[in-house]
């Protein structure tokens, strides 16, 4: 079934386009990861997918109904979003910071109970960051800080998992930790949306890649999208640095 | 929980601050004098039943509510904006408030008059100010809301000028001057009549919503994927709280400070979360204006305008969060 769906998709803003004429789909139940170069249009795709940005043309769907279509509080229901690391402006604490995620739970008026907080605990000891539940969001490591990013998102229960870049700022081992966790995601029957740098990340998780370059967005399975050739073009580098870099036979 | 003793502290103080207020003045009153004014026997001096109901209790009930209000209006403002170093006065909300103010008692108009414009006044001054923050959007954020609000606040102060010029020297002058000192030794019960619903009717809003109010305190986006509709909500606070500011500045004046410095404190005292801090706010914020007013009628023989202690206390204070702590 599919689950998202990009028709002919032209985005970015008024004066400034993007990325033109995207075509793909997102089926449920798998993982799709973005690769593209920087600056190559992978947060402003993710921002229209979430319905920020007006569509220059095209039209994104999900579940076949225009995304422009869709109340944030529906669209919540379905999506959640993991944006990349950032600060907060006031120390709330980890456990606070997750709990909003619980936000589309609660009635208007009211706050998370006992047992919010309790799934919270839980989600956070899940993460393998349940120490860090008193500490305050702004003092942790950007790393620490997506782990807890990606919580609240999990709190939110969506059936679609949107990530900016989700592994940028962890170490090695968290890196390997969050590859595991987006697979027991997908065996439980979560969509999973990711942009990254690291193709072996791609190769590892990704049902589908998707590559952006301002030439547009070409989609396949990860082993026809990841190879030397297809990379080398991506990236402007030669076919030869991509196979010795990456160390192994792309 | 630590959280039991802070709040059975924080009542304590609120209660012995009324206490204070009420036996505090020319005419002292003993505890045994206020319960039995409370329970409704005559004193042995029928002018302390007076002093008690007429001119005590309403600038008690005066500055509970507008400390409370002001607190709240503050922190509502800095979680909305996501900035820390915005306030009622620095938005310039209050000077805003204090213009239509000024043109209703210029005009000789009622005191729900008075409240009305200095609502619309207020109101005019924060959608100004958020319009032009969105053309100031190369700046840095957080500055240049301070900025905004300040030169808007310094052109209303200049409109209040003008209509002091324009004013009868003989009658509306002293009265807008007067006012404008900031104080709440003219409050009279009908001001409270007026002013208490309208400042409770703000409230009402921000108390009930304010855990959503950390929403807001996330990017936009972030709060929007979360399934907050962001621009709703931003309205309601908006508006709840420059009614909450405009209540105040209309029977009050201008009051500084209380708005900035009570959030800072209090978010020390229960951290960043709005579900406790804007309770704590509150009360803190009564307190705070409470024993001011207090001091300010009873350490000299003349009374002071309150905004000169609310100055005195609250930018020392807060110059001394700026250097101690690493984030506000």
């Amino acid at each position: 079934m599919t689950l998202v769906q990009f028709a002919n998709t032209a985005i970015g803003y008024p004066q400034h386009p993007v990325l033109q004429q995207i075509s793909f789909n997102i089926e449920a139940g798998e993982v799709c990861c973005l690769l593209g170069a920087n600056g190559c249009g992978k947060t402003t795709l993710i921002r229209s997918l979430l319905g920020r940005l007006t569509l220059q043309g095209g039209n994104i769907l999900l579940q076949r109904r225009p995304i422009r279509d869709w109340r944030a509080h529906e669209l919540a229901k379905w999506m959640a979003y993991v944006p990349q690391a950032h600060d907060s402006p006031f120390a709330f604490s980890v456990l606070d910071m997750v709990l909003m995620g619980r936000s589309i739970h609660l009635k208007t008026f009211s706050s998370p109970s006992a047992k919010d907080r309790q799934q919270a605990l839980e989600l956070l000891e899940n993460m393998g960051i349940a120490h860090l539940a008193t500490r305050q969001y702004p003092s942790l490591s950007g790393g620490e800080r997506q782990l807890v990013l990606i919580t609240r998102a999990l709190i939110q229960q969506p059936k679609l998992l949107v990530m900016d870049e989700p592994a940028a700022s962890l170490d090695f081992g968290r890196q390997i930790t969050l590859l595991k966790k987006i697979r027991q995601l997908k065996s439980e029957g979560m969509t999973l949306l990711m942009s990254t740098h690291h193709p072996l990340h791609a190769r590892a998780i990704a049902d589908r890649v998707v590559l952006l370059s301002p030439l547009g967005a070409q989609q396949g399975s990860a082993a026809a999208m990841l190879t030397g050739q297809k990379l080398a073009a991506l990236y402007d580098v030669q076919e030869a640095d991509i196979r010795h870099h990456l160390g192994i036979e792309i | 929980m630590k959280c039991v003793p802070v709040t059975a502290i924080i009542g304590l103080l609120l209660l012995s601050g009324m206490i204070l207020a009420l036996s505090a003045g020319k005419y002292p009153l003993g505890l045994s004098d206020i319960s039995q004014l409370l329970t409704g026997n005559p004193p042995h001096d029928p002018r302390l039943s007076i002093v008690f109901w007429q001119i005590r209790m309403p600038r008690m009930l005066a500055a509970l509510l507008i400390g409370a209000g002001l607190a709240a209006a503050g922190t509502t403002y800095q979680g909305m904006f996501r900035n820390p170093l915005v306030s009622p006065d620095i938005l310039g909300v209050s000077a805003g408030a204090g213009m239509g103010a000024s043109v209703a008692i210029l005009l000789g108009l009622s005191m729900l008059y008075i409240q009305g414009l200095a609502f619309v006044g207020g109101l005019l001054v924060v959608a100004l100010v958020c319009v032009i923050a969105r053309f100031t959007r190369r700046q840095d954020p957080v500055l240049s809301l301070v900025l905004i609000g300040i030169a808007i606040g310094t052109l209303c102060g200049a409109m209040i000028s003008l209509i002091k010029v324009l004013a009868d020297p003989y009658t509306e002058l002293p009265s807008i001057t007067f006012w404008l000192l900031g104080g709440l030794n003219t409050i009279t019960i009908n001001d409270l009549q007026v002013a208490a619903p309208l400042t409770l009717l703000g409230l009402l809003p921000l108390w009930l919503l304010r855990w959503r109010m950390n929403l807001l305190s996330l990017p936009d986006e972030e709060a929007s994927a979360m399934g907050v509709n962001v621009t709703r909500l931003r309205v309601i606070f908006i508006v709840s709280a420059t009614l909450v500011t405009a209540s105040a500045v209309a029977i009050a004046g201008i009051i500084g400070w209380v708005g900035l410095v009570v959030p800072h404190i209090c978010r020390i005292i229960t951290g960043a979360n709005n579900r406790q801090l804007l309770p704590m706010s509150m009360a803190v914020g009564a307190i705070l204006l409470l024993v001011t007013d207090t001091l300010a009628r009873t350490v000299s023989s003349v009374e002071l305008p309150l905004g000169i202690l609310t100055a005195m206390i609250g930018a020392p204070f807060f110059l001394l969060l700026l250097m101690r702590r690493e984030r506000l």
